[in-house]
């Protein structure tokens, strides 16, 4: 009796310690697609702005300071590995840009011009997907941080080989304050 | 209530109102059965066989054609084709639109949906589909006019939220299923009328010689239930679709504000939504349970209370934007 009740015991266990496994590979995944998802917008990030650049470069001639810098970040931005390190290069990079569209502001020329316009457009277009993968991500991420330290997951979570996964958080303070990018303002 | 229980309720209903709809064809096939053919076509139950093949086939086509049928009545256009032909002015507001419902995808985390622009001047928009990856959000031509970015996303959020909780393709398995009834219990109608007459008082007469005077008794209920089933289906099926319609307004509302977290954008679209109270020409009163407002523009939608609820598709704006600010005010001392 006692060895069927052990065997029921262990059974009912080996069930649990098997869904939560294959509920934590599940969440996993969709962190990692997640993340695919932010990666495919920050390269669409990385591919526009050669082109907003150039179509700003000839009536910006004395703002190549600003221009410079978006460059650098941006090829900055295209070498960092992992969430964290991309989030604070990525930052680094939004802040140029934010410089370059403040500045681009004051220039009439720019501001109603048709292609700057729509370049305008898609960068804020960009910019906001980013974000929002980014939002995505990280409630996703959160989730199965957390799935993994609850009691008693924690005790066997990280003997399955399951680690938490990064935020893409933003560190620097002034970074926080995301620029208004928005030319096509009524 | 939030995202998830409203999508395992929608599941729910999915399933009672589609357990119902074979209760009806049931009805149908089995009163044709017992008052029209009787014996004469042995054991087999043709009507009640017909009526649910019949009713299967005739509801699947319209599910699956559903979302194409309000475009098409709506004269919606998708985005790409109206970009082709447009100004300057014209295109960047195509491409924000575009833009908009891609950002609202990602932060929803499904697929896309397809945008198309409906040629009205009165500010509208609605979803339609069969769920997530195979739906449509429409915004009409007064809308993108009247609204800048951050209002648009806020409605554009507020559709996606919809699609992602269920809610179309729940609205789309009603209409199916109620123009499927209307079909059927119009056949069944002049079925009633014409040369059935006859033959269903002759099926009544043998059937009471058989049975005893209770049998008859029953037999006139059963009839009863069956005339009223038919007659009534149509109704019964639109006011169900409109009891649930209220209250997921406010939950889209609230959970398109999760997306773009900026409850103010979808306030204020909504307000200038209010302001204008031209009713949407191009939209009918059968999707109208689709729509961010009531294209109709009636006024039961202004008051709370047990006939609203009945009849009105859509919670009294002025509760609307008086919740979403609320939460920007939450969000802000937060």
């Amino acid at each position: 009796m006692i060895v069927i009740i052990f065997l029921v015991i262990v059974a009912l266990l080996a069930f649990w310690i098997i869904g939560s496994y294959n509920r934590l590979v599940g969440m996993k995944n969709q962190v990692l697609n997640g993340w695919r998802q932010i990666d495919v917008q920050l390269k669409r990030r990385h591919d526009l702005i050669p082109n907003l650049v150039n179509a700003v470069k000839g009536s910006m001639d004395f703002e190549r300071d600003t221009l410079t810098a978006v460059m650098e970040a941006r090829a900055k931005a295209l070498t960092a590995t992992g969430p964290a390190d991309a989030a604070q290069k990525e930052g680094q990079l939004t802040q140029a840009l934010g410089r370059l569209i403040a500045v681009a502001e004051n220039y009439p020329t720019l501001r109603s011009n048709e292609n700057v316009r729509a370049l305008m457009e898609e960068l804020t277009g960009t910019e906001n997907k980013v974000g929002f993968a980014r939002q995505f991500y990280n409630d996703i991420a959160t989730k199965y941080n957390t799935a993994q330290q609850v009691f008693p997951t924690n005790l066997f979570a990280a003997a399955l080989g399951f680690k938490s996964a990064e935020l893409f958080e933003i560190t620097n303070e002034a970074e926080r304050e995301v620029p208004v990018v928005d030319l096509s303002r009524k | 209530m939030n995202l998830y229980e409203q999508q395992a309720a929608n599941r729910r209903k999915t399933w009672l109102i589609m357990s119902a709809f074979v209760v009806f064809l049931l009805l149908i096939g089995a009163g044709f059965d017992v008052f029209y053919i009787g014996e004469a076509g042995g054991f087999v139950p043709v009507g009640s066989l017909l009526a649910l093949s019949v009713g299967s086939v005739s509801s699947l086509v319209s599910y699956y054609a559903g979302d194409r049928a309000v475009l098409l009545a709506t004269a919606a256009k998708p985005v790409d084709a109206l970009a082709a032909g447009a100004s300057a002015d014209e295109r960047l507001k195509l491409q924000q639109l575009t833009n908009v419902v891609d950002e609202m995808a990602i932060a929803a985390g499904i697929p896309a949906p397809r945008a198309y622009v409906v040629p009205d001047s009165d500010p509208n928009a609605f979803a339609t589909g069969r769920g997530p990856g195979r739906s449509s959000i429409a915004v009409t031509q007064g809308l993108l006019d009247a609204l800048d970015r951050e209002e648009l996303q806020g409605v554009i959020a507020h559709e996606m939220s919809h699609i992602r909780n269920l809610d179309v393709r729940l609205m789309t398995i009603v209409a199916a299923l109620v123009g499927t009834a209307a079909l059927l219990s119009e056949w069944a109608r002049r079925g009633m009328l014409s040369g059935g007459g006859g033959s269903s008082s002759s099926g009544r007469r043998s059937s009471r010689d058989k049975d005893s005077g209770g049998g008859g008794a029953v037999m006139l209920v059963f009839f009863v239930i069956w005339a009223i089933a038919i007659l009534a289906a149509p109704f019964v099926v639109q006011a169900l679709a409109m009891m649930v319609s209220r209250k997921r307004e406010y939950l889209a509302d609230a959970s398109g504000a999760e997306l773009t977290r900026n409850p103010l954008g979808l306030a204020r679209a909504l307000e200038k939504i209010e302001s204008a109270v031209a009713p949407t020409q191009s939209i009918n009163r059968g999707s109208a349970h689709l729509c961010i407002t009531d294209p109709l523009g009636r006024q039961v939608n202004l008051k709370e209370g047990f006939w609203s609820d009945l009849f009105a598709s859509h919670p009294p704006m002025p509760a609307r934007i008086a919740a979403l600010r609320d939460m920007a005010y939450q969000g802000r001392t937060a």
